[in-house]
């Protein structure tokens, strides 16, 4: 079906892809693994047009076929579905999947005509899509699905997704399996594009593993392990589950009682939580992304104006609720965002500055009488030690932050809040984006720190991890907390009911 | 008070709101595409400075009205150049093409004229015409007729047309798509810059029309900088519209209603009793904004409404108080002038709380390669 042969890609100096060669066969779905940074999308983005290869030839059919733009691939069958999805998002799903292919002719727009039509391709799958409703009014799990739709409705033959998954709760993910099966059974070939291991095995006919932009093996998926694919994929042995001794709690140093918290436009986004956090566990919240733990997370942190935040957070027995972000950092609070592009880090600063941020105006960043002078010294010995604790690669503090690849971004921030150091630690999304042998080492840390005595407070999107790190779980729905589990003895599946409204416990 | 309200108040209206129905008509096509076009202002005066330039050599509106839309399409394309090609900022440019176009038909006056700044006046046979001097003789007595351009009707045209092409063509949907999320455009295989050199350009032939019409529809000649800010006020009605076209030419209307007040309302004696309840009025609004705006009141639309209505009644009392005795006064001709300009700020800052710009307004894009 879609061959590439010898496929190579830079991007200025970075070799994104080298001299890749894979085969999909037709009517099966082959998953393409890797850490980030592997060229796995690269090399689709160039299968779809949207990046020109520099060498390298692609055939379709067994043809060398050339694809220079997203309409060439469309015209030989190529359907693709980006992880960020590719929908305008006021208009409706009809007008999405139609753009760019539209019926009728260039005076005159033939929706309707449109509409019967989607609807057909929609049945035909049962994917279950209302093609009048507009884009934003429709859930994420949808919104793939007309993803999906606008591929098959221009009679796509080969779907490539890109980490399809990363955006569903667990039922979703079951559903949406069940379509690509369902699509492949009426033969639909199929690459999907991700990271998780489990997902390989579960869905996959064939694997291509990539590492530092080379295909480090091909193996057909009921021949290999998860084991095996971690190991080519990060090129040694990976502990895939989190070794922790049981926790051994202390007293709570955190409490919240009743605490919500309104969003700028009036709605309300936290609603009557309550919760401590005891010294030595790590909590976890788990939740489908948008429920509400942003804001909880940044509330806690000091990062929302108290107007916005009504009941009481207790730290130590002292009421913070109105205490700003310094004042909590001051306490022991420090925080890991979840986006560390736009809270974590000053891109074009140096790690050395980055470092400091937060603690700059205070020993042993500052000097002279009022620290009125920066101590380029102390900084730099801070930063060499955060650097070297924390293993971020390039260890050179001159480099600015945008210079570090996602993974030692994260570690960077890591390393400048653990190192406060904390009493209370909040930690949102600390492995997003980041690759396998990072995760190991950031779960490790986090685990450490909480045998140090201090108290975790943990949000991810990735389910399998905040149940393999969290002492205890609670389960976060539209702003309140539907329930509390043992991450030892509960399934994803109880953990995704609670998750979407399905049951309170 | 009958003095002002007058049938003439309505022509008025409509003769000012056109040149602004068209700019805002061009700023629409640019701007659905995603391209910021603050150049409206200099793409009106090319506009304005080509056509009296061309039919006064020419003899023919037409051929002026033309020769000004060819002008706006092709400086447009120089934006769009800018812009799209070499992704400068939009602001900036369109900037630098605003004060090019303050300055450049000075220079070129005096080089065809010997002028500065301004074109010879151009006879009034040779002017676009009103809906009577289309039809010569036809119900001469209609002042509809005799009164209106056949430019507004144009310019109504020209809405309609375009609310057609931008949500029943393929062209008016990927128009959209690519100003509200050009990543998905290109995606779904539609050029994205393709499409947004077509929306520029667009913008600049139907400012360049606009243009014209300032200067041989409304006026008989080009004078130095006679667009004086509309292209800002095409904008602000633009917003306003919510970048759809016929909310937009309503808020042209209305912009054009304010300044045609302005032209009635000077040198006229104005009753104290309609001045309180205007000045109640405006109050009421002012405050019931603010009430909006404030988050605590917990965005009740009743406590917004009582309270602003509270204030204002006391204010009422207050003028009341102060003007009681007088009969009529005239409002200092400043004053009156700062109308049209005072209620676009009032309703830029006051009343477009939920228009959404194409989300990708401003930003060039880029493909990775």
């Amino acid at each position: 079906m879609l061959e590439l042969r010898n496929i190579t890609k830079t991007f200025g100096d970075v070799l994104a892809n080298d001299r890749v060669s894979f085969k999909v066969e037709p009517g099966t779905i082959h998953a393409i693994v890797g850490e980030n940074g592997a060229g796995k999308s690269t090399a689709m983005r160039i299968a779809y047009g949207f990046y020109t290869a520099d060498s390298g030839e692609i055939l379709i059919d067994g043809q060398v076929r050339e694809i220079r733009t997203p309409h060439d691939a469309i015209a030989l069958g190529i359907g693709m579905v980006h992880q960020h999805f590719m929908l305008v998002e006021p208009m409706t799903v009809a007008e999405n999947i139609v753009l760019g292919a539209e019926p009728g002719s260039a005076t005159s727009l033939d929706l309707r005509k449109a509409a019967d039509e989607i609807r057909k391709v929609s049945d035909e799958f049962k994917l279950s899509v209302d093609p009048n409703a507009t884009i934003e009014t429709l859930s994420v799990g949808q919104q793939q699905r007309v993803e999906l739709l606008k591929a098959l409705y221009r009679r796509a033959q080969l779907l490539i997704l890109d980490e399809p998954t990363a955006v569903l709760t667990p039922q979703e993910v079951e559903e949406f399996f069940a379509i690509l099966r369902g699509m492949r059974d009426q033969g639909k070939t199929i690459v999907i594009i991700t990271h998780k291991l489990s997902e390989v095995l579960a869905i996959s006919d064939n694997v291509t593993v990539m590492r530092d932009g080379r295909v480090v093996g091909n193996v057909k998926t009921s021949e290999t392990s998860a084991a095996e694919l971690a190991r080519m994929m990060v090129g040694r042995e990976v502990l895939l589950r989190v070794e922790k001794p049981d926790a051994k709690p202390g007293a709570a140093l955190i409490s919240l009682r009743d605490v919500s918290i309104v969003g700028r436009d009036g709605t309300k986004r936290v609603d009557k939580v309550s919760f401590e956090v005891r010294a030595g566990e790590i909590v976890g919240i788990a939740g489908v992304e948008g429920n509400g733990q942003t804001e909880l997370m940044e509330a806690l942190a000091g990062l929302i104006p108290g107007a916005y935040v009504s009941g009481s957070i207790n730290f130590e027995g002292r009421d913070i609720t109105r205490l700003d972000a310094r004042a909590r950092k001051e306490l022991g609070i420090a925080h890991v965002p979840e986006d560390r592009h736009r809270r974590g880090l000053l891109l074009d600063f140096s790690l050395a500055e980055n470092t400091i941020l937060g603690v700059h105006y205070r020993k042993p960043a500052v000097m002279g009488p009022g620290g009125i002078l920066l101590d380029q010294k102390g900084i730099q010995r801070r930063t060499e030690q955060v650097l070297r604790d924390f293993d971020v690669r390039p260890p050179s503090p001159d480099l600015p932050a945008r210079a570090l690849s996602g993974g030692n971004q994260q570690k960077l921030i890591i390393g400048r809040e653990f190192e406060l150091p904390p009493k209370f630690l909040l930690v949102s999304q600390p492995t997003r984006g980041v690759d396998i042998g990072a995760i190991e080492f950031i779960h490790q840390k986090i685990v450490a720190m909480r045998d140090a005595g201090c108290a975790v407070l943990l949000v991810s999107a990735e389910l399998e991890e905040v149940t393999a790190l969290s002492d205890r779980l609670l389960v976060i729905h539209n702003g309140k907390i539907a329930g509390e589990v043992d991450p030892k003895v509960t399934t994803n599946e109880e953990i995704g009911l609670m998750m979407t409204g399905g049951r309170r416990s | 008070m009958r003095q002002i309200l007058t049938l003439a108040l309505v022509f008025s209206t409509i003769r000012l709101a056109t040149p602004l129905v068209l700019a805002a008509l061009g700023g629409l096509y640019s701007e659905r595409s995603g391209v910021i076009n603050i150049a409206l202002e200099g793409l009106l005066l090319a506009g304005a400075f080509t056509a009296a330039s061309v039919t006064y050599y020419a003899h023919s509106p037409w051929v002026g009205l033309g020769a000004a839309m060819i002008a706006g399409a092709l400086v447009a394309y120089i934006l769009a150049l800018a812009c799209i090609r070499f992704r400068a900022d939009q602001v900036v440019t369109g900037t630098g093409i605003n004060i090019l176009f303050i300055g450049l038909p000075a220079v070129l006056s005096g080089a065809l004229f010997l002028s500065s700044g301004s074109t010879p006046q151009i006879p009034k046979e040779n002017l676009l015409p009103t809906l009577s001097g289309l039809l010569p003789g036809f119900m001469p007595h209609w002042r509809i007729l005799t009164e209106v351009s056949v430019m507004s009707l144009l310019a109504l045209i020209l809405v309609l047309f375009t609310r057609y092409v931008l949500y029943r063509t393929p062209f008016g949907l990927r128009l959209r798509a690519v100003g509200e999320n050009p990543e998905a455009a290109d995606a779904a295989g539609v050029g994205v810059n393709r499409i947004r050199y077509v929306g520029v350009v667009l913008s600049g032939a139907l400012a360049g029309i606009g243009g014209a019409y300032l200067s041989i529809g409304q006026s008989s000649l080009f004078t130095r900088n006679m667009a004086a800010g509309r292209g800002f006020i095409a904008l602000a009605a633009l917003i306003f519209g919510k970048w759809r076209p016929v909310q937009t030419m309503l808020a042209c209307l209305l912009f054009g209603f304010a300044d045609a007040l302005t032209i009635q309302l000077q040198g006229v004696p104005v009753s104290t009793v309609f001045l309180r309840i205007a000045i109640a009025v405006l109050i009421f609004l002012v405050i019931w904004f603010i009430a909006h705006q404030l988050s605590f009141l917990n965005r009740s639309r009743i406590i917004e409404l009582v309270s602003a209505a509270v204030v204002s009644v006391i204010m009422w009392r207050v003028v009341y108080a102060v003007t009681r005795g007088t009969q009529n006064v005239e409002i200092p001709v400043q004053f009156i002038q700062m109308i049209p300009y005072v209620v676009t700020i009032v309703v830029l800052a006051g009343f477009i709380g939920q228009s959404r710009a194409p989300r990708a307004l401003g930003t060039p894009y880029q493909k990775e390669r």
